[in-house]
């Protein structure tokens, strides 16, 4: 593996009226785990079923339902623990949050505050070539999630769907490492890489299986630093949390306005009120959320109807062998072993879909980088313009590594490969076969050449005057040959070809 | 500890109890015998004891990942006051 080391990002920096102010950024992601079945109880927890059809009574929190764990959700947050470098805590236990609201029946949410199943990890987030933050995770817990509220159906009602009451969540906890809106993205950019390589949760957005909620504060520059040697808190701002994010853009655009926001009341001389908050993207504003601020006493307790969560070293150290690389192993060793460039590697390692067909095209052709370059420059532009999606491409990784080949040795040029590449592509045939019927094999007898290059001579004496007086010109040469062999003859034995035969 | 009347009234309003304001002194003195009873336990020396979570020695019990339930929207909405188009309906909360 590469050892690859990082410059460390400078913060975004926001000028207020009188200062300039820097921004300090933690996130709490809500990271659906992607099972069959909720995590309490028997019912499932596929998206966009008939409403309240997915609710067992459990999750209806009828009289005297008990809630029985769901293993698989144990071993997926353990999993995505062990893909974060982060410490697994044998035993953990389940609290309840206390508060009400007419999507969550029970009354409260059963989450795990005292003893989270993961302590401390990492994610490393890369912002550029070389460029990178390390930001530091402080736990994950296991938690329900909540039913959905409909507000436009009716005037006077609320409707209230509570299928997704109870569905598995990983609440994955940052510390306040990120230091700007671009930062926050490419932190949720890369934790969703992570889950999806490790299938513990299919980072869908714009289903709400990943979401965020975002802490926000400003402070003066040199107090971060204070903040990082102490991990005193007393040297940043107050924040504020905006609550519920679920897309990319969005996320960017609450921060940097929430701060700036925040800029202004301490400007005027005011105080930032530590609450929560809504992000409105119609208005691009953030605005309090009063109805969270009164219940905010949530009087967490353990939960009397589940025991602790116990759980073995040898089965935790079962699921880290089967582990599969994960995405910095993955580009490091693309960069290292194959010598691909640092975008062609992040590139190719973004989704482990485009990861697997390149290896499989290496596996065809032997050559990373050429590879590389097909995969990203052809496939991929070409599937943009069919807008269809890797898993979709009518060409397989093996014929195109065969077409990667058959540059390799010679049997095709780059620009007859895109011919090639685009009927294969189109047809559904193989490459060797297409290059034998089509009769695009190139052209690599020099005798062959050499009697095209003598026949464009012959037909154009002016033109080789010229060329005499301009070299340049052997150019023009080289394309008649080209054409005359139908773009077939090895270009570089033509081009030596013509030099030669033109005594220049 | 010792509970007073606006302690009282605000637990009542967390748990979603109305309690009339007459009745919040006898409420608070209620909740203050309780809590006496209670720390009486703090009589009992526990120093080096591990707090104990459950009675019983039982390892949580599992299930595994496989639907067994659900697809009764009728019966799920059967004690609901008012339900419409498969929802519970409720009066409008909007934040």
């Amino acid at each position: 593996m590469l050892d690859l080391t990082y410059e460390t990002p400078k913060p975004k920096v926001i000028a207020g009226a009188k200062h300039d102010w820097e921004l300090v950024i933690g996130m709490e992601i809500h990271a659906q785990v992607s099972s069959n079945a909720k995590l309490f109880s028997g019912a499932s927890t596929a998206f966009g079923a008939e409403p309240n059809s997915n609710v067992s009574f459990v999750d209806a929190a009828m009289p005297g339902m008990l809630p029985v764990i769901n293993e698989y959700c144990v071993e997926q947050a353990v999993r995505t623990g062990l893909g974060l470098k982060a410490q697994i805590n044998l035993w953990s236990a389940f609290d309840r949050k206390n508060y009400f609201y007419p999507d969550s029946p029970q009354g409260y949410q059963i989450s795990q505050l005292y003893h989270p199943i993961v302590g401390e990890g990492e994610v490393l987030v890369e912002m550029g070539e070389g460029v990178a933050r390390l930001v530091r995770i402080e736990r994950i817990h296991i938690e329900q999630d909540a039913g959905k509220s409909i507000h436009d159906m009716d005037p006077h009602m609320s409707f209230i769907d509570i299928n997704r009451t109870g569905v598995p969540l990983m609440e994955i906890v940052s510390r306040p490492d990120i230091r700007g809106p671009e930062e926050a993205a490419a932190y949720v950019t890369k934790l969703r890489q992570i889950l999806r390589y490790l299938g513990t949760c299919d980072g869908n957005m714009q289903n709400g299986n990943l979401r965020a909620d975002v802490n926000v504060s400003v402070c003066r520059a040199g107090q971060y630093e204070k903040y990082q040697e102490t991990q005193d808190f007393s040297h940043l701002g107050t924040r504020c949390e905006i609550k519920n994010m679920n897309s990319m853009r969005f996320i960017q655009a609450a921060i940097d306005v929430e701060a700036r926001r925040q800029i202004a009341i301490i400007e005027a001389g005011g105080a930032v009120v530590q609450e929560t908050r809504l992000y409105d993207p119609d208005k691009n504003e953030t605005r309090s959320m009063r109805s969270k601020e009164e219940a905010q006493d949530y009087r967490y307790f353990p939960d009397p109807d589940l025991l602790p969560l116990e759980i073995e070293q040898a089965w935790v150290d079962d699921i880290a062998a089967s582990l599969p690389e994960l995405p910095d192993a993955k580009k490091s060793r693309f960069m290292g072993d194959m010598g691909l460039s640092d975008y062609d590697a992040s590139v190719l390692t973004a989704e482990t879909e485009n990861a697997n067909f390149f290896e499989e095209v290496v596996a065809a052709c032997g050559d990373g980088k050429l590879a590389a370059n097909w995969v990203i420059n052809e496939l991929f532009g070409r599937l943009k313009k069919d807008d269809a999606e890797i898993s979709d491409s009518p060409i397989s990784p093996a014929r195109l590594g065969q077409i990667v080949a058959l540059i390799k040795k010679g049997d095709i040029s780059g620009k007859i490969a895109k011919d090639v590449f685009e009927i294969a592509y189109t047809q559904d045939r193989d490459p060797e076969e297409i290059v034998e019927t089509e009769g695009m094999k190139q052209v690599t007898d020099t005798g062959a050449i050499e009697a095209a290059v003598d026949e464009v001579i012959a037909a154009n004496p002016a033109q080789v005057e010229k060329a005499k007086q301009n070299p340049k010109l052997a150019g023009w040469f080289v394309g008649q040959v080209m054409k005359a062999t139908g773009g077939k003859a090895n270009p570089a034995a033509v081009n030596q070809l013509v030099t030669e035969k033109l005594g220049l | 500890m010792s509970i007073d009347e606006g302690t009282a009234a605000r637990v009542a309003k967390l748990a979603r109890i109305k309690v009339e304001e007459a009745d919040l002194p006898a409420l608070a003195q209620e909740f203050n015998t309780i809590l006496g009873f209670i720390e009486q336990l703090n009589e009992v020396d526990v120093e080096g004891v591990e707090p104990m979570t459950s009675v019983t020695p039982m390892r949580l019990k599992r299930r595994e990942d496989v639907v067994t339930d659900g697809d009764q929207q009728a019966a799920v909405l059967k004690n609901a006051p008012d339900a419409r188009e498969g929802f519970f309906a409720v009066p409008k909360v909007v934040e």
